[in-house]
């Protein structure tokens, strides 16, 4: 039995979301940091650890096109292999936060009753405590690494996953098609996972890649604050940090990863926003 | 009204207990010993016996709950493990920077966002919309500390407009708004940005009501329909939006100070997250959770005195 289409996106949002052309602009720079990150080796051969003191701190050249830091280390090779990081943390932990924040708010919209309302209560007071406060103070505690900083992001992000999820549910709930499982005798689970979920899903994957940009955002604030990966992996964050320590003599080790991070959040924006105009009717009318 | 009033913040307090209790939970339940975090890996058992008994986290979780709710209630916030100086005297120390530098953006945000929000809606579609809706996403793409080291490298470092280090001569006014100039200009355009956004998508809606119809219909200019009758609606959601944005904001500000070197809530926080100053951390994150629910409660009875409708539901 196949679930009618209950919260599922007005038809045509795949011709609606290629009518617009910053979605497109959104595609292009997502794309092109994608595939940076996956063929950094073949774009850019050198090796982003290997020192070299005697080309420290060195302007761009030709060897070099974006110069060298500190330590001698090429800053593109860097800079491309510092996307994987930023990409990997930023997916891993938007993966985290939409799994459990979904299951979260399914729970309080399907159950109801006093949970309900507890959950969404504690949901207003993560939802409103500042992303990046929130992930410092939990890295904080847990101390950082790759796997807390993940651990980090998705706690702050669970709660716009599990609003959006919740309110479907609870519409979706009352439905006839749902009803009517019941009355077969369906158990909740396999209401939820084959009724419920299918028809919530294309809300959430707009959340996730709005949020998308948010997570690579804070990991890179973290990583700014110096609670991201450890040295010397490379990361955006981590390489505008030691850019800034010298940034008087040295003013484009801290400009190059600006701007990745600038062109990689826009694009992740952009594309989230194309994506949400297309799917939401609501929104369309803007 | 009053009752109002006091519903809202009869509301508060279970949310207030909600967010301590988070706090309480999040320093005490996630994996990792404060003790050993606090004193490192090299660290003897004693010591890290002794630094335990000294947090009261040899007690059962429970009464160390209790201990936790009663200092709140009694307005103590505990103790800097460093300084020895209370939570309290460490924050107003450092307040009126930050809050300078917060009002400061509030300001910008709301002279600059406003007009091009209503701009953008006006010409909807057009050119000048597209434009600024693109400013506006990519002022909301940049992770505060980018926009920070661009506007340094630029007219500290480039033009050397404004001083590099934020140090003001004491009781030079003219001096002291050269050095609060670049950080709240970064912090004022994310605010722009913000601010931009949501005016547009108000006034877009205000624009398609029936008494911005009447009013056109009654043959009052155009202007005066914008302006008197739909601006005025349409600064509603605006007003809330600004009042929900101030946890951002103060995120933000965290940023903010480390690149401009200025002292607030922000050195104060990575000052305590450095020396590993975990019972200041502890305070500092009451006292967020705090102002951000007192914020959010305040935000609500604004939008009521605003808007009479909201009361009732």
């Amino acid at each position: 039995m196949s679930a009618p289409a209950a919260v599922l996106p007005a038809r045509g949002w795949t011709r609606r979301f290629r009518a617009n052309p910053t979605s497109w602009l959104g595609v292009a720079l997502i794309a092109a940091v994608v595939l940076a990150a996956l063929l950094a080796s073949t774009i850019w051969p050198l090796d982003p650890l290997e020192q070299n003191v005697a080309e420290r701190l060195m302007a761009p050249t030709a060897a070099h096109p974006l110069g060298t830091d500190t330590f001698g280390r090429d800053v593109l090779a860097r800079l491309l292999h510092a996307a994987r990081i930023s990409l990997l943390i930023g997916a891993f932990s938007i993966a985290l936060a939409m799994t459990i924040g979904s299951a979260i708010g399914i729970a309080a919209g399907y159950l109801g009753g006093w949970f309900d309302a507890a959950v969404t209560s504690l949901l207003d007071v993560l939802l409103s405590f500042p992303t990046l406060l929130l992930g410092l103070m939990v890295v904080a505690m847990l101390g950082p690494s790759m796997g807390n900083l993940v651990i980090a992001i998705a706690i702050t992000e669970l709660a716009p996953f599990a609003r959006v999820a919740r309110a479907p549910t609870i519409t979706l709930k009352g439905r006839d098609f749902v009803e009517a499982g019941r009355a077969l005798g369906f158990s909740d689970l396999r209401l939820v996972v084959v009724h419920i979920i299918p028809n919530l899903l294309s809300e959430v994957v707009v959340v996730a890649s709005l949020w998308l940009a948010t997570a690579i955002r804070t990991e890179a604030s973290l990583s700014f604050i110096g609670l991201g990966v450890k040295p010397p992996t490379a990361t955006w964050g981590g390489m505008i940090r030691e850019g800034f320590e010298n940034i008087l003599d040295a003013p484009w080790l801290a400009l190059a990863p600006s701007l990745a991070i600038l062109v990689t959040v826009l694009g992740l924006n952009l594309l989230g926003d194309g994506l949400r105009d297309a799917i939401d009717p609501r929104a369309r009318r803007d | 009204m009053g009752e109002f009033l006091l519903r809202r913040l009869a509301l508060a307090v279970p949310t207030l207990l909600l967010a301590m209790t988070a706090v309480f939970l999040l320093a005490r339940v996630v994996p990792g010993d404060p003790a050993l975090v606090i004193l490192g890996d090299q660290a003897t058992q004693e010591a890290l016996l002794a630094l335990r008994v000294k947090l009261g986290l040899d007690r059962p979780l429970p009464a160390q709950y209790l201990d936790f709710l009663g200092g709140i209630l009694r307005g103590d916030l505990g103790r800097s493990l460093i300084t020895g100086k209370s939570v309290w005297a460490e924050v107003l120390a450092v307040i009126p920077y930050t809050l300078e530098l917060t009002l400061a953006a509030i300001f910008l945000g709301v002279l600059f966002g406003v007009p091009l929000g209503v701009y953008a809606a006006v010409h909807r579609n057009a050119l000048p919309d597209t434009l600024t809706r693109l400013f506006s996403l990519a002022g909301l793409s940049f992770p505060a500390f980018v926009s920070a080291v661009l506007l340094l490298l630029v007219f500290a470092i480039q033009l050397r407009w404004f001083p590099v280090i934020s140090a003001p001569r004491a009781g030079d006014v003219l001096d002291h708004l050269r050095n609060l100039a670049l950080p709240a200009a970064n912090l004022g355009l994310i605010m722009t940005a913000y601010v931009t956004r949501v005016t547009r998508s108000s006034m877009l809606n205000v624009l398609g009501e029936d008494y911005v119809r009447t009013a056109r219909a009654k043959g009052i200019g155009r202007r005066a329909v914008l302006w008197r009758h739909a601006l005025r609606n349409a600064l509603i959601p605006v007003a809330t939006v600004v009042g929900l944005y101030l946890g951002t904001l103060i995120g933000n500000s965290v940023l903010t100070e480390i690149v401009f070197n200025r002292p607030g809530l922000g050195k104060l926080i990575l000052g305590a997250l450095n020396q590993r100053d975990y019972t200041l951390l502890q305070g500092l994150m009451v006292f967020f959770a705090g102002l951000i629910v007192l914020a959010n409660a305040a935000t609500d009875i604004a939008y009521g005195l605003i808007d009479p409708r909201v009361r009732y539901r």
